[in-house]
């Protein structure tokens, strides 16, 4: 049993299964986010309500977040067994061509980790009282937040970063689920950027927006 | 040619090694990398002094046994090559060449430049065979192959076993050469039989063995000689899937 839940292949497949729901979640949260753009704070604050009530919400809440923990604590697993595989290093760094998305990783996995923590602190942790503030009214904390000039700048830089992160997620996903092949390989890197960039540039826009159409 | 030559000198496993300089003149831009080496040698002992220890052995590109991690690069700057079919002619005159062996755990330096890869032997040894009742040769129509799987199973059968896929990898995964050999007899009806019990072997020996993980990064690809193909991972990955 132990063979099959830690094997080289068994972890990244956990690692992969739980970033890909990850993945199918952003467009979700990106939908909802996008009704701030309306000058009305209901449609937001319904859906937001919605998503805090509903009870199948409530389970696909639940397995949203065994899968963020499971994709952090397996991505640090990875990663300490990683640095210990080669104990004596190189004096030249390798110089090997690869993509600096995928060796940077787990640095871009970090700071979308952090700007989850501030995230959860100005929203998630109101609906849970641990934090004050009203979970009704999401819409105007959102906008609170986004007439302070560096909280966007920080706000955008995550964005980016996070980009980062979902081209070499994406990609590695499929390989790890074993969904490619020298004809795939290369449609799959393509839609990958795609999403990498349209996901990220999604959130980013609405600061933007609020502020000049406004 | 003139050289400055960085190697590093390691007497055994247990004592530590350093970087070593050798200024190496008459150096000819037709010899190979271990031709190099040679002369350097030569030059050592008629010095009275050690040579440098290097694995070799067919000097053709085929027996997997050269191997050395050159200026950031396992088997030297050209994709595509041993370090035995390494041309000086890729390097330039006065340049400084930094030469330090492969470095993984399970590849302990056994001396200078060797290192112990039997970890690979074992991993081939868990999985990588096919078992046939030996006799008169079978005739060769009785199993028909697609001629695009043959093409796969022949281009992941040409690994090796050199190690340039770990040695490349940030983090010494061996994933590459695993799925080399699982793709080989994956792809072909004489490997279906015993094909479960071959990638779950292959694949737990690699473990017990300390090699890293996989993030698919692509540096073993972009160094191995044989330029195996990642997406055979993606196949050992599947394989191993299948097999539950
Ligand atoms: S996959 Fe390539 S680099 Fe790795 S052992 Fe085989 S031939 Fe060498
Ligand atoms: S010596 Fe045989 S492959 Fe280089």
């Amino acid at each position: 049993m132990n063979k099959i839940l830690f094997s080289a292949v068994s972890k990244k497949f956990v690692m992969a299964l739980a970033g890909l729901f990850l993945l199918v979640f952003l467009p979700v949260h990106l939908g909802i986010n996008l009704m701030l753009i309306k000058s009305d704070p209901e449609p937001f604050n319904t859906a937001a309500h919605f998503m805090a009530t509903f009870p199948l919400v409530k389970v696909v809440e639940i397995v949203l977040f065994l899968a963020i923990l499971v994709h952090i604590i397996y991505g640090i697993i990875l990663q300490i067994q990683n640095w210990r595989s080669r104990p004596v290093r190189y004096a030249v760094r390798n110089k090997s061509e690869t993509s600096a998305f995928s060796r940077f990783v787990i640095w871009t996995g970090g700071a979308v980790l952090i700007f989850l923590v501030i995230h959860f602190f100005n929203f998630y942790f109101i609906k849970l009282g641990i934090v004050e503030g009203d979970p009704e009214n999401f819409y105007s904390v959102a906008y609170q937040l986004f007439a302070i000039r560096g909280y966007v700048i920080l706000y955008w830089v995550c964005f980016l970063i996070l980009g980062f992160h979902l081209y070499h997620s994406l990609q590695s996903a499929f390989q790890t689920l074993g969904w490619s092949n020298e004809f795939w390989k290369p449609v799959i890197r393509v839609i990958s950027l795609i999403y990498a960039i349209l996901i990220p540039a999604g959130f980013a826009a609405i600061p933007l927006i609020i502020q000049f159409f406004k | 040619m003139k050289l400055r030559l960085k190697i590093w000198r390691q007497k055994n496993a247990k004592t530590k090694g350093a970087f070593a300089s050798y200024d190496l003149d008459g150096v000819s831009s037709d010899m190979s990398f271990l031709e190099m080496l040679d002369l350097l040698n030569s030059r050592l002992v008629s010095e009275g002094k050690e040579p440098v220890a290097f694995d070799h052995d067919c000097r053709e590109g085929i027996c997997g046994s050269c191997g050395m991690y050159i200026n950031g690069y396992p088997h030297g700057p050209v994709p595509g090559l041993t370090t035995c079919h390494l041309s000086m002619r890729y390097f330039r005159d006065g340049e400084t060449i930094t030469i330090e062996p492969w470095r993984a755990r399970p590849f302990p330096v056994i001396k200078d430049l060797i290192v112990d890869r039997s970890a690979m032997d074992k991993i081939q040894v868990a999985g990588g065979f096919i078992s046939v009742t030996a006799g008169a040769a079978p005739e060769a129509n009785n199993n028909l192959v697609r001629k695009h799987s043959s093409d796969l199973a022949f281009d992941s059968a040409i690994c090796i076993g050199c190690g340039a896929c770990v040695a490349a990898c940030k983090n010494a995964s061996a994933m590459l050469f695993v799925s080399a050999r699982v793709s080989q007899y994956a792809l072909l009806p004489q490997g279906r039989p015993e094909a479960k019990e071959r990638v779950r072997a292959m694949v737990e020996e690699m473990d017990r063995q300390g090699f890293g993980n996989c993030s698919n990064t692509g540096a073993c690809e972009a160094q191995c000689p044989k330029q195996i193909k990642l997406f055979n991972i993606a196949r050992l990955n599947r394989e191993y899937y299948r097999s539950y």
